[in-house]
């Protein structure tokens, strides 16, 4: 055996968590209590798709998918036999091979984790770990080393925009704060991560909660603000109670509260759940809503660096500005502006989810394409399918095809295609995935949380929604594709804040690349991605084995057949639910679904 | 009811920026905002009645209805509904007999959706009362809601 002593890191981000990893660290725990293996678990990983993931340091031995009942075999292979548990290893999807160590495996050494660095590597509920992995060191380089001037500098020089998808400079807006007059000045962090399909705030919360914190507070002292406040969605319980623990220890260790360090200077965070609207996440929404009214944004300006919370300059920035804070302040401007492209500096976070093989949680140098992303680190397309399309962006993106695969990834590549950074999300979308569909599940979104403030969004999105509804269910009409067009462009030019100048991207980018599909719908009576249910049938090929399963599942009794027969379905009495599609055998797979045939195919 | 509202203006000081986190004690206490909650909160905050219905409406978050014993909460995340979301609102639904979204008649439960549980990698996937389960088909669905919802 090996003297160096091992830890095993178990991890509760809230894709294991669900997945019971309590559970299992707890039994480790049991196992391992009385040995030198230390037990500990960690916020997200990131590669969420293999969850549980435990994972043995200092080797980096990646166990995928682990059970509770695993732990013994697991404490057995440290104590006893120092054989890994080579059944528990990670298989590449792309080779089927196994690999041992997370270091090998191309998700993770394909990327650069910056915001991400201590993210499944600390205990996120004990700030001795943050400290030991050189935490709070940039802010004491801030309360000892540089004036407050100086560290706006050096955020200025390092090239880093907001991160939270709008892309302003972070250092002329700190700039702007700092110059504002007043003696009473706010931080508020960004944390309503509200976009469907987007987990990258949540993570770093849960994960790497002291980040925030320490670039809440490194920005405090930079404009020369006492108190800030979180803004974090209520949706998020273990957010909350992860930075609830972190900013008590981080009082406790005097890096909040009065006299930071012995410095003189006072900085105290409080915490604010959001309550489920969408629009607070624009700047001047969640402002007026910390202020405990509905939260509809104003005009700009006065922007918030001269008058935001409480009528106070408040500096506002996302989750991820904040945590990438801390490097730039210890390592400097330089290193940061080192990575990246020309105009879009460090890194960015994307949550890779949809129809991909590795869902999880990502981080690359900006400029990467595409096709490094899905392919390279999230393993392609799940089950071997097409790709189609990815969306980035959220609601307020869009969703770009084959042909940008290889364009390199930063803010204003993705503007030009039509789509966005946003905060993150990145969904991939398969040859199954309607492009319609898609579009009116984001105006769907959209049109439920327009705060309705401005008549283009309130009632357009509205309208907008109306016509995807008809073309989806069937009922488009020709003009249906103009009329779209006409109302995105004006909701765009007619709404106030982002939510609305962004509603229609969803919609005018899948008609910019994918005309054909809405042609396909509302011309010829079919869904190319054999996905709307209006334009679909499902029926049994003869190489049904008449095991039955599909009758026996069916909710409405639309299949016949009997035991070892040829099965076929009533169509009248089918309600396309495509429960026969998921239960049948793989080796038999004789459902087919079929589009663009008439109704009593 | 007026003690429990007792104890929840007695952690605040009745301040106008406070409403939405009252609302949301006042929620956590009785899984919903009471019609007699509301004008005590107004008159706690000393505002109109009317404004607190404003900020309460407008926020997702709140109900004026009571909830089920079992809260299902159906994710409709990107991820989830490229996954198959709808229909396992659909089959969710149809097992506790309800058309969409609502409450059951005997109040055993309640099904919603949720913009995003955040935990995409898993799509789609849903919470029963707060646990999360995720990778799911109609199948484990009917499963899961065999085994009681719980």
């Amino acid at each position: 055996m090996g003297a160096e002593k091992r830890t095993l890191l178990v991890c509760r981000g809230t894709g294991c968590e669900s997945n019971k990893s309590p559970a299992i660290q707890a039994a480790l725990t049991g196992e391992l209590g009385a040995s030198d293996v230390e037990v500990k678990f960690t916020g997200c990983h990131g590669m969420c798709q293999q969850g549980p993931i435990v994972i043995v340091e200092p080797e980096g031995t990646f166990y995928s998918h682990v059970k509770e009942k695993d732990a013994p075999t697991i404490a057995d292979s440290l104590l006893h036999t120092s054989q890994p548990v080579e059944k528990l290893y990670y298989k590449d999807p792309a080779t089927d091979q196994q690999i041992s160590s997370y270091h090998d495996i191309p998700f993770y050494s394909k990327q650069t984790r910056l915001v991400l660095r201590n993210c499944g590597h600390i205990n996120p509920e004990e700030i001795s770990d943050y400290v030991d992995a050189g935490g709070y060191q940039g802010l004491e380089k801030a309360l000892f080393e540089l004036a407050p001037e100086e560290i706006v500098d050096s955020v200025k020089r390092s090239g880093l925009r907001g991160r939270g998808g709008g892309g302003f400079s972070t250092g002329t807006k700190w700039q702007f704060c700092q110059q504002a007059d007043g003696d009473v000045k706010y931080v508020v962090c960004n944390a309503d991560e509200g976009d469907p399909g987007a987990f990258m705030d949540r993570s770093v919360l849960e994960g790497d909660p002291h980040a925030v914190l320490e670039g809440m507070t490194i920005a405090a002292r930079a404009i020369g603000a006492r108190q800030g406040y979180i803004y974090c969605r209520a949706e998020y319980p273990l957010a909350i109670k992860r930075l609830q623990v972190a900013i008590a220890q981080a009082r406790e260790r005097g890096y909040l509260g009065e006299d930071i360090l012995g410095s003189g200077f006072d900085f105290d965070i409080e915490i604010f759940q959001g309550a489920g609207a969408f629009v607070c996440g624009e700047e001047t929404a969640l402002m007026i809503s910390i202020e405990g009214n509905r939260g509809m944004p104003r005009i700009r300006p006065p922007y918030p660096a001269q008058s935001g919370l409480y009528g106070k300059p408040t500096l506002l920035n996302n989750v991820k500005t904040y945590a990438n804070i801390s490097l730039i302040v210890r390592n400097g401007a330089d290193w940061f502006a080192g990575i990246g492209t020309e105009k879009s500096k460090g890194t960015a976070v994307f949550a890779l989810t949809g129809k991909i093989a590795n869902s999880g949680l990502i981080e690359v140098p900006m400029g990467a394409t595409p096709r490094q992303i899905i392919y390279e680190i999230g393993g392609g397309i799940l089950n071997g399918k097409k790709f189609k399309a990815v969306q980035t962006g959220g609601p307020s993106g869009g969703c770009l095809p084959e042909s940008f695969l290889d364009v390199p990834v930063d803010y204003d590549s993705l503007i030009e295609a039509g789509s966005m950074m946003g905060s993150g999300g990145m969904v991939v979308l398969d040859e199954d995935t309607c492009m319609v569909d898609v579009a009116r599940y984001f105006l769907d979104f959209t049109e439920k949380e327009s705060c309705g403030k401005c008549v283009p969004c309130r009632l357009g999105t509205k309208q907008m929604l109306t016509i995807l509804q008809d073309i989806v269910e069937g009922r488009g009409r020709p003009e249906d594709i103009e009329t779209l067009e006409a109302l995105g462009k004006s909701i765009k030019v007619g709404s106030l804040c982002g939510l609305g100048q962004t509603a229609p991207n969803p919609v005018l980018s899948t008609l910019r690349y994918f005309r054909d599909e809405y042609e396909a719908h509302v011309f010829e009576n079919r869904c190319p991605a054999k996905s709307c249910k209006q334009f679909i049938s499902y029926h049994i090929l003869d190489t049904c084995v008449g095991c039955q399963l599909c009758a026996k599942n069916c909710s409405s009794d639309a299949i016949i057949g009997g035991h070892k027969e040829q099965h076929w379905i009533d169509q009248e009495k089918c309600h396309k639910c495509g429960v026969c599609y998921e239960v049948c055998p793989p080796k038999v797979f004789s459902i087919e679904i079929r589009t663009g045939e008439s109704e009593a195919a | 009811m007026d003690e429990t509202l007792q104890a929840i203006f007695s952690q605040f000081d009745g301040k106008q920026e406070e409403i939405i986190p009252i609302l949301q004690s006042v929620q956590n206490a009785y899984t919903y905002l009471p019609e007699e909650s509301m004008q005590k909160i107004a008159r706690f905050t000393r505002v109109p009645e009317s404004r607190v219905y404003g900020v309460a409406t407008f926020y997702a978050q709140f109900r004026f209805t009571p909830t089920g014993r079992n809260i299902v909460s159906v994710c409709r995340g990107t991820a989830c509904h490229v996954r198959g979301a709808p229909a396992i609102l659909e089959e969710t639904a149809r097992l506790v007999g309800l058309e969409g979204e609502g409450t059951t008649e005997d109040l055993e439960y309640t099904v919603e959706t949720v913009a995003c549980i955040g935990c995409c990698a898993l799509a789609p996937c849903l919470t029963i009362n707060d646990e999360v389960h995720g990778n799911l088909n109609k199948k484990m669905v009917r499963k899961l809601m065999e085994a009681g919802g719980k």
